[in-house]
């Protein structure tokens, strides 16, 4: 692309790379309290008693804040993003091993933590319910017998797609191949963990929070409902945020314990986890047991598609997903394949666990689905004895399909897949690769090659479908121009990495004949910017950069009419082109928008319809989601003596549309790509039969490093969103959703000798070898 | 107790409690947030400083284990105004997104260049194993120290 598209340097690293940024926990304020959150130890017990008496006496101490305390404030609950509540503080149980039972605020950090050893907590052990597949048993123990008539653990069921037609396709298949398998629980574990500081000044009332969230806008209208606390009184403030990944997205119940200590203690309150309570108490990730079912002609046309989820939302349904889908996008699960009929089920249930269940870059479950889609289809593959790659092109929805309506009624805007797919099968080498194999079989070594291809929908979203208790899911963007043409813009959406101040004035330049380096970008402060949901399901550029792309040319727009005046012509004669505003055929006498934006300041007598400055401001509600998709190949040796995996190469081809900055895309596609890796490999929040989470640090919850990545190897495709202001599409979270099940195909491609059709993630190299012994585990349970 | 750190060329007194983390020193003591804490248990690196001449994970080192000796951290790369070539490496090759594991991993960069001043990709990713980065996918990382290593001060 011409003009300020392209590769420009990101704004945001002069200070980084200089050790300035400021996230939440640099920030110091003059009488700064520190708190600290008690937890339980136990995943299922009932709260006997509570004494704080010996911390209270701490000579440090200045509160400590218990359930009981909360709740006569009618903040010991607080409503989740599901339509459920969660504890803020435990009251009468505790319901899963890590739960927050009370808040220490101390003078400082250290001290905190002395005093929450002072607090005793008499506990009375409760079954505990670990396994999902046993959580609607008859005589599981009901772990929400807080709400009312909740006799079971059963939380939904939901179910999309049409049971006749797909049952009808079935029948008539030559073959139909079925597996579970186990999307185990994950956490997105940014590196800064979650964070807080509360500031409420008892003058003004005026409440200040500086917080690590994707989405202040609406954690300020969410303070307002939970805390009923005046809405124009509060003021969130997200600083620099170390990366989200979807954990930074719901309010946890410190941050609102941090509010009420500085509200009772007349200070600023700061909380900071650590990183055991990011991994055992934050927004987790997945946990989705499916069976798969796909039925297709012996010759290797797909006909249907069938799934049966039971989806683990641990101890609160705390699912933060806009839809009014109680599996988010689940139901895209039938990818990018021309199929007849599909359906699919899924029953939620609580368990002894950490709530969450939406979050790690998922695209709201779109994660799951594709995880699910490509293994059924590469073992359909294995079943035909088709190549996978051949069996994929026969079936990819062709570019004529589109837009194209899918059995559960996702209208996908537009594509070229098999393109994609070829594009990635030459950079591999193909062919090649399968040679290579197939001589290095005969010399008992396991090579494997795997593929993967998503289809996302994201950048939610149109607001019949989406909102948040109730916020339709608009972006706002407020675009000043000053006298001398240099602009500010401001915008909702919230960076955690992406490079929103690079690529946001990128996109108004663009409009505006601007160098990004006269565009400023204001982002993360309620106060300053206008309301809009924020960032995650990979929605900034769909929703906010549709936003600024219109406010800009609205600006555009005001300029016109300024530009006519100033060159004696009419508005209708003038075209905008090589970023000046000139009349038809005479592009020498042009103004750019400096010039006509003194010119609007001055004393220039300016025509009807603009009042004196060029600014303007919008709000965008996307008529639909955005589309991107993309074609992944992984290869991987194996070592069947140990069942160690080696990634050796990773070819990602994605199409996200036009490209505003190629170098941040590429960026983001590879952040996605190593999770795909620790995912496939190497990461699990597992839990033994007590309930105690065997995740819990990084000593135990194994994260990708530089020697387990490969150097990646990417490619594009550039399909235009037809809907989009500018034709980008969302693309945060292709890789992180696509890239796991090439993977893991890679990896029983690798052991098909072995006979092995599936094992869950991660595969490990316990699990693979076990895989290879005829063995595969159960990954989300310890082994006993 | 008091101890004496220099942190970037400067002395530092300071009455500490014995247990206070060097990380916690540099960070709620000195106010140098450039070093970010990230894990407590010596896997992630956003801690990573220089002790004397050796990158060490300031979340596991006592700061009185510090006193007397000399301290590097990411503010005290950019010598009179000019950057670190490894700083500049990180932002010419996007090695960076949300930046809080940069800092650590500058530190660990410039101590791979100091002894192995022309490095191989694979000599980077073994330097860098002990930390984490959870935008980058690594590759950028390393070509930034690549970048690094063809663009030395020439002092």
């Amino acid at each position: 692309m011409a003009g300020a598209y392209g590769s420009f340097p990101r704004k945001e690293d002069a200070r980084f790379i200089r050790g300035k940024g400021t996230f939440v926990d640099d920030i110091q304020l003059p009488g700064m309290l520190h708190g600290a959150i008690l937890r339980s130890p136990l995943a299922h017990a009932r709260i006997v008693s509570i004494d704080t008496a010996a911390a209270e006496g701490h000579p440090k101490v200045s509160a400590v804040i218990t359930g009981q305390m909360l709740e006569a404030r009618k903040l010991a609950w607080m409503p989740t993003l599901s339509s459920d509540v969660q504890a803020v503080l435990a009251t009468d149980k505790v319901r899963f091993q890590g739960q927050e039972v009370a808040f220490v605020v101390a003078e400082d950090r250290y001290s905190a933590r002395d005093a929450l050893e002072l607090i005793s907590v008499e506990y009375e052990p409760l079954p505990v319910v670990v396994d999902a597949t046993k959580a609607l048993d008859p005589g599981a123990a009901v772990i929400r017998d807080d709400l009312e008539g909740q006799q079971d653990n059963h939380i939904f069921d939901w179910a999309a797609g049409d049971k006749a037609a797909t049952d009808a396709v079935f029948a008539a298949a030559d073959v139909v191949v079925a597996q579970d398998m186990l999307y185990p629980r994950s956490h997105p574990a940014p590196l800064e963990t979650c964070g807080t500081v509360a500031d409420m000044d008892p003058v003004s009332g005026k409440l200040t929070v500086w917080s690590t969230t994707q989405a202040p806008h609406a954690h300020r209208t969410l303070y307002a409902m939970i805390a009923d606390l005046p809405e124009h009184k509060i003021r969130i403030v997200s600083p620099d945020i170390g990366g989200g990944f979807g954990n930074k997205v719901p309010i946890y119940p410190a941050y609102i314990c941090a509010v009420v200590g500085s509200i009772m203690c007349g200070r600023p309150v700061k909380w900071v986890e650590d990183r055991s309570e990011n991994l055992m108490s934050t927004a987790f990730a997945r946990d989705y047991h499916m069976h798969g079912e796909i039925a297709a002609t012996k010759d290797g046309r797909i006909l249907g598609l069938r799934a049966k989820v039971l989806a683990d939302h641990g101890a609160f349904n705390g699912s933060a997903q806009p839809s009014k889908f109680p599996a988010g996008f689940f139901h895209i699960f039938t990818g990018s394949y021309d199929l007849q009929a599909a359906d699919c089920e899924v029953t939620g249930v609580y368990t002894n666990k950490a709530p969450g269940g939406v979050a790690y870059a998922c695209s709201f479950r779109v994660t799951e689905a594709v995880y699910l889609v490509e293994r059924m289809v590469d073992m359909l593959a294995l079943e035909l004895g088709m190549d996978p790659a051949e069996l994929r092109l026969k079936n990819l929805l062709r570019p004529e399909q589109f837009p194209y309506t899918t059995p559960t009624g996702w209208e996908y805007d537009s594509g070229d897949y098999a393109n994609t797919l070829r594009v990635a099968l030459d950079i591999a080498g193909y062919a090649d690769l399968r040679r290579e194999q197939a001589e290095k079989r005969e010399h008992g070594e396991y090579m494997g090659i795997g593929l993967s291809f998503f289809t996302e929908g994201v950048g939610a979203g149109p607001r019949q479908q989406m909102d948040i208790l109730g916020l339709g899911m608009a972006d706002g963007a407020h675009l000043r121009v000053h006298p001398t043409g240099k602009a500010v813009l401001a915008i909702s959406v919230q960076t955690q990495g992406q490079g929103h101040e690079t690529t946001f004035a990128q996109i108004v330049a663009q409009e505006l004949g601007l160098s990004p380096d006269d565009v400023e970008v204001v982002h993360g402060d309620t106060d300053r910017t206008p309301f809009g949901l924020g960032t995650y399901g990979s929605r900034s550029t769909p929703v906010s950069g549709a936003a600024a792309a219109l406010v800009a040319r609205k600006v555009r727009e005001r300029a016109r009419i300024v530009a006519a005046a100033m060159l004696e012509a009419s508005a209708d004669d003038l075209e905008w082109a090589n970023g000046t505003w000139h009349v038809r055929g005479d592009p020498e006498q042009g103004k750019t928008i400096a010039e006509i934006a003194m010119a609007a300041h001055s004393s220039l007598e300016l025509p009807e319809g603009v009042e004196g400055h060029l600014d303007a401001e919008t709000v965008y509600n996307p008529p639909s989601l955005t589309h991107p998709y993309g074609a992944y190949i992984c290869v991987t040796d194996v070592d069947p003596g140990t069942g160690q995996v080696s990634v050796r190469r990773f070819i990602a081809v994605d199409d996200c549309g036009v490209r505003i900055n190629p170098m941040i895309v590429e960026g983001q596609v590879h952040g996605g790509l190593a999770d795909g890796v620790g995912m496939a490999l190497m990461q699990v929040i597992a839990f033994d039969s007590d309930g105690n989470c065997l995740g819990g640090s990084f000593m135990d919850y194994l994260l990708p490093t530089s020697v387990e990545c490969p150097s990646w190897e990417l490619g594009e495709t550039v399909t235009p969103s037809p809907h989009h202001p500018i034709g980008a599409k969302g693309v945060g979270e292709s890789a992180t959703v696509g890239s796991p099940p090439a993977v893991v195909n890679a990896v029983m491609d690798a052991l098909k000798p072995y006979g092995v059709r599936h094992a869950d993630m991660p595969l490990t190299p316990a699990n693979v070898w076990s895989a290879i012994q005829g063995h595969p585990v159960r990954t989300d349970l310890a082994i006993t | 107790m008091q101890i004496t750190v220099t942190v970037n060329g400067t002395p530092y007194s300071r009455d500490v409690e014995p247990r206070l983390l060097l990380i916690h020193f540099l960070r709620d003591e000195l106010r140098l947030t450039g070093s970010h804490w990230g894990c407590d248990t010596s896997n992630c690196g956003a801690c990573v400083v220089w002790l004397d001449d050796t990158p060490v994970k300031s979340c596991t080192v006592l700061s009185p284990m510090a006193d007397g000796r000399r301290v590097l951290t990411v503010e005290g790369l950019e010598q009179a105004g000019v950057l670190d070539p490894i700083q500049q490496g990180f932002a010419e090759c996007h090695g960076l997104q949300c930046g809080f594991c940069t800092p650590g991993m500058m530190l660990t960069s410039r101590w791979l260049l100091d002894h192995n001043p022309d490095p191989s990709p694979e000599q980077i990713r073994e330097a860098l194993s002990g930390q984490i980065c959870r935008c980058t996918g690594y590759e950028n990382i390393v070509r930034s120290v690549l970048w690094a290593s063809k663009h030395e001060r020439s002092t």
